[in-house]
């Protein structure tokens, strides 16, 4: 009986190599598809299973996302935002299924799985404490924030307010208007946070969306310091005080229509650079966007990163002057109009580069990464993004600038010795609906601490709403709060 | 001469409650952040257990093979880990103190067997009364009153507040019974009849039990819709008639005739081919979403996807959101924690006690040790392999004990008595032959 015996013994070796391979086939080849296909529960109890880093600003001092131990088994660490709606689109929400802002950006320090914190993880899996993740401290300025979204939100406004370190490219304030509350988002039920998000979803006016980096707007005459600069560096004989043509309306080559000014505003049909940029003239800087051709335009646009694709670690859509369709389209192109798109936080890097004397600093968040036990892990380092213009169009822009705001359309935005410069923009929409408002500036002039863009949508200040009027203020009280006045 | 390995049983014994001590430990590090306060109290249950079993075994089988009762206490004692941990997470009925008092039941048979069967040949002499208790055992779940169905399967006997499935106790009886009966007909079995392309067929007057143990197994099917013990029995017949006979078309006939019956009732009951349908399409959602659909099983796919290559670490994933993760499907259980690498050390811990089992078939002196020894070896592969390839979705899911981990006192209580029938076989076989007395007188009478 020896043989049959030996043969079921092979049979029986056969049914352990069969189980062997297909156990080794589930833990090994199929295990990634298996451990994340959405019906397994581990993926979401995974989750609340870390302690999750917090995310601080003001070097750590003010605490915008926290964990909390619910002491719960299954879903044990939650998140919590105190300081809620003005930090929402930045910080961003931990949900169930889902993260954005900087919790999805950053989620592999701050859920501890990134591999400078591997050798921390080793610990805390040796000794059976839950995971902890690092933290990570932005480098908002709190107190601009929570004025920008009052200025905008209070007053039922849409919008952004960006401002920028001019310096270093740090990113002092990124507000969108309408906010949120991310606490609802971030509770460990998939359902109601579902139903809560879809919600938001539907709002006819898109709280969701991050407007200052996540959508381009018709940038208007906040423009014209771009088409400056493109027309300064162009000829090195020219400065702010260069003579330029300033007809009362403009006939656009090619077609039947004119450019007007603003309100039919007259410019004298000759000025200076300065006093076009101050009274914010259309017809001058259409000729100057003609004379430098859409090349060149598209070029000096290009070197104050419009057209880049920006992380900062959030993801920004791209700016852009819009295609090549002839002069008459490059005349608007030039005051901010026709295809012309920019996002908010591009306009604060045009009047970064100005005010840094002609050097775009690349924006950035995270100020650093602190590991669990408080040591700096990471920070980050202030990169040049590009040369805009030389420090001499830079100081000739400046100039230009620094006249609309002391006496021109930007009066609104003046500091109390302090010199600001800036420029207001009131961009067209579609033809019969209100115009979005726009500000840029920087101050203080002879060693810029912040530069500003604020965004105003459409329709959400009245329907005359001028950058001067609705916009400028604004700016003026996110100076003011960084300027510690 | 083989040697009794006696020293090297009880350290790799010690190794064994050392290794399950561990992860016990592990378990409550992992849950709680300290060591269990019943840990020591555990520990020295489990080993006085183990001690007290060893030296039965000593006394009345010195010659048994010195591994099987370590792999068994190995195995008994990881599936009691895995149970502890289950039961810590709450929402279920999982237990591990009844399991460790029916793992003290079952060392308590294990050493009833061998203190009171000194040779295992005389159940020959009961191979047909091994037979009809079989049989009744299980027929018994069919009866009212004493009948219960549990989860859709009538294979309990509820006797107070226990319930047991005398199928596992019905699996031992039958063994015993094929290997006497096969015994004393194999060689009628494995005349030739007529020759079919390479195949010798048997003679048709022969196919009789063939028939008549398939009868019983579509039976068990049918009645008591438990398709894997009646796979398991099945199995194992077909094997052990092989192993008498030598014949191959035996083998074929009965994997026809299985096939066959399981395929028509599939068309007539609905659960065989729900069943199929599981297995085939586990992944699809509305199947996945419907009542008996496939959730269980991709649940159990998912905590050993989870699990990975090296597991989370005891106490740190969750299995027990695998539904029944302490019976059925304790072995996804502990690829969830334990990982591939886990799950691969246990398969090679079942690997070896059944290979142990065969040598003790192999080196067996007489023909029903042989057949009893093999078929008992081969039935606990074919149930690991029924059930482990069941919750791995290798095959169909059949309900069936992962034997020695599953939460269940029938089964540990027969398996343990398994056992004991291959360490008695063993001990046999082991031992040296009776050594002629020399007589020196004679020899040199020869020599003249």
């Amino acid at each position: 009986m020896n043989n049959p015996l030996k043969r079921v013994a092979v049979a029986c070796l056969l049914m352990f190599g069969l189980l062997m391979a297909n156990v080794t086939y589930l833990g090994a080849v199929k295990a990634e598809g298996l451990r994340n296909d959405s019906r397994n529960v581990r993926m979401l109890y995974g989750r609340y299973k870390v302690d999750r880093g917090w995310i601080t600003a003001d070097n750590g001092k003010t605490t915008l996302a926290k964990t909390v131990d619910t002491g719960d088994k299954q879903f044990r660490f939650e998140r919590e935002y105190p300081l809620g709606k003005p930090f929402t689109h930045v910080v961003g929400w931990f949900a169930p299924e889902s993260a954005s802002g900087i919790e999805a950006a950053m989620n592999r320090y701050l859920d501890g799985s990134h591999p400078d914190l591997v050798v921390r993880r080793a610990i805390d899996m040796v000794s059976g404490k839950p995971a902890k993740g690092a933290s990570v401290d932005l480098t908002l300025n709190t107190k601009a924030q929570e004025i920008a979204y009052k200025d905008l939100a209070g007053t039922g406004k849409r919008g952004a307010v960006v401002a920028l370190e001019p310096k270093t490219g740090k990113i002092l304030t990124m507000v969108s208007v309408p906010s949120y509350d991310p606490n609802p988002l971030a509770k460990a039920n998939k359902d109601t946070v579902n139903k809560a998000y879809n919600k938001l979803d539907k709002d006819d006016n898109k709280p969701l969306i991050n407007r200052a980096i996540e959508r381009t707007f018709a940038p208007g005459s906040t423009f014209k310091t771009v088409t400056s600069a493109a027309y300064l560096s162009d000829d090195s004989s020219r400065d702010e005080n260069t003579q330029v043509d300033a007809p009362d309306s403009l006939p656009l080559p090619g077609t039947s229509i004119s450019l007007p000014n603003y309100h039919g505003e007259s410019c004298g049909g000759r000025a200076t650079l300065v006093q076009a940029l101050t009274i914010s003239c259309n017809t001058p800087f259409a000729i100057m966007g003609m004379d430098v051709g859409y090349d060149k335009l598209k070029e000096q646009a290009a070197k104050f990163g419009v057209g880049q694709p920006l992380e900062i670690p959030l993801t920004v859509t791209a700016s852009n002057i819009g295609p090549d369709e002839g002069k008459a389209a490059l005349a608007k192109t030039a005051i901010g109009q026709q295809s012309n798109q920019m996002t908010p936080l591009q306009m604060a890097m045009v009047a970064a580069g100005i005010a840094n004397q002609g050097t775009v600093m690349k924006p950035f968040l995270v100020n650093k990464i602190m590991g669990p036990d408080g040591a700096e892990i990471d920070g980050t380092d202030p990169e040049e993004l590009s040369e805009a213009v030389t420090p001499e169009v830079a100081g000739e822009l400046t100039k230009m600038m620094i006249g609309v705001i002391e006496h021109g359309t930007g009066g609104a935005a003046k500091l109390p010795n302090i010199t600001v410069a800036g420029k207001t923009g009131t961009a067209e929409t579609l033809p019969g609906k209100p115009s979005h408002a726009w500000f840029i500036s920087f101050a203080p002039v002879d060693d810029p601490k912040v530069a500003v863009a604020v965004f105003v949508e459409s329709g959400s200040a009245g329907n005359d709403a001028t950058g001067g009027a609705v916009a400028a203020p604004i700016a003026h009280d996110v100076m003011q709060a960084v300027l510690g006045q | 001469m083989t040697a009794k390995r006696r020293g090297a049983q009880l350290g790799m014994l010690a190794f064994a409650v050392l290794i399950v001590m561990g992860a016990y430990a592990s378990v409550g590090l992992g849950i709680n952040g300290k060591v269990p306060s019943g840990m020591l109290g555990y520990g020295l249950g489990l080993g006085g257990l183990m001690l007290a079993a060893y030296l039965v075994l000593a006394k009345w089988a010195p010659w048994a093979d010195p591994l099987l009762l370590p792999l068994v206490t190995l195995v008994n004692g990881l599936g009691l880990v895995m149970i502890y941990r289950i039961e810590l997470a709450g929402e279920n009925l999982a237990s591990a103190a009844n399991q460790l008092m029916w793992t003290a039941l079952g060392v308590v048979m294990f050493s009833a067997t061998l203190i009171a069967l000194r040779d295992h040949r005389v159940l020959q002499r009961f191979t047909y009364t091994a037979g009809f208790a079989g049989i009744a055992l299980l027929v018994l779940p069919m009866l009212p009153f004493i009948g219960r169905e549990i989860n859709g399967a009538r294979i309990w006997v509820g006797i107070g507040p226990f319930s047991i499935q005398p199928a596992e106790f019905a699996k031992l009886a039958l063994v015993i019974f094929f290997a006497g009966y096969l015994v004393a007909k194999r060689d009628v079995l494995a005349l030739a009849g007529r020759r079919l392309l390479f195949i010798d067929l048997p003679r048709a007057r022969d196919l009789g039990p063939v028939l008549i143990t398939w009868g019983i197994s579509l039976g068990v099917l049918v009645m008591q819709k438990d398709l894997g013990s009646s796979l398991l029995l099945f199995g194992a017949f077909v094997a052990m008639l092989y192993i008498a006979t030598q014949r191959t078309s035996w083998v074929l006939i009965g994997i026809l005739l299985f096939v066959g019956g399981a395929f028509v009732a599939g068309q007539i009951f609905s659960h065989v081919e729900a069943r199929f349908n599981v297995w085939l399409h586990a992944e699809d959602p509305a199947l996945y979403d419907a009542v008996g659909g496939s959730a269980q099983l991709m649940q159990g796919q998912f905590a050993m996807g989870s699990g990975g290559i090296l597991g989370t670490g005891l106490g740190q994933g969750y299995p027990y959101k695998i539904p029944l993760s302490f019976s059925d499907f304790i072995f996804p259980a502990v690829g969830e924690e334990l990982g591939l690498t886990g799950l691969m050390a246990i398969l090679m811990i079942y690997a070896l006690i059944v290979e142990r089992g065969l040598r003790t078939s192999l080196a067996a002196r007489d023909p029903f040790t042989k057949l009893l020894a093999g078929g008992l070896s081969f039935i606990l592969a074919w149930q690991v392999f029924i059930i482990v390839g069941g919750v791995t979705r290798l095959i169909p899911l059949t309900g069936l004990v992962t034997p020695f981990m599953s939460a269940g006192g029938s089964a540990l209580l027969a398996n343990w008595m398994l056992i004991a029938l291959l360490v008695r076989m063993s001990d046999a076989a082991r031992r040296p032959p009776p050594q002629a007395i020399q007589d020196e007188g004679l020899t040199q009478v020869m020599q003249r």
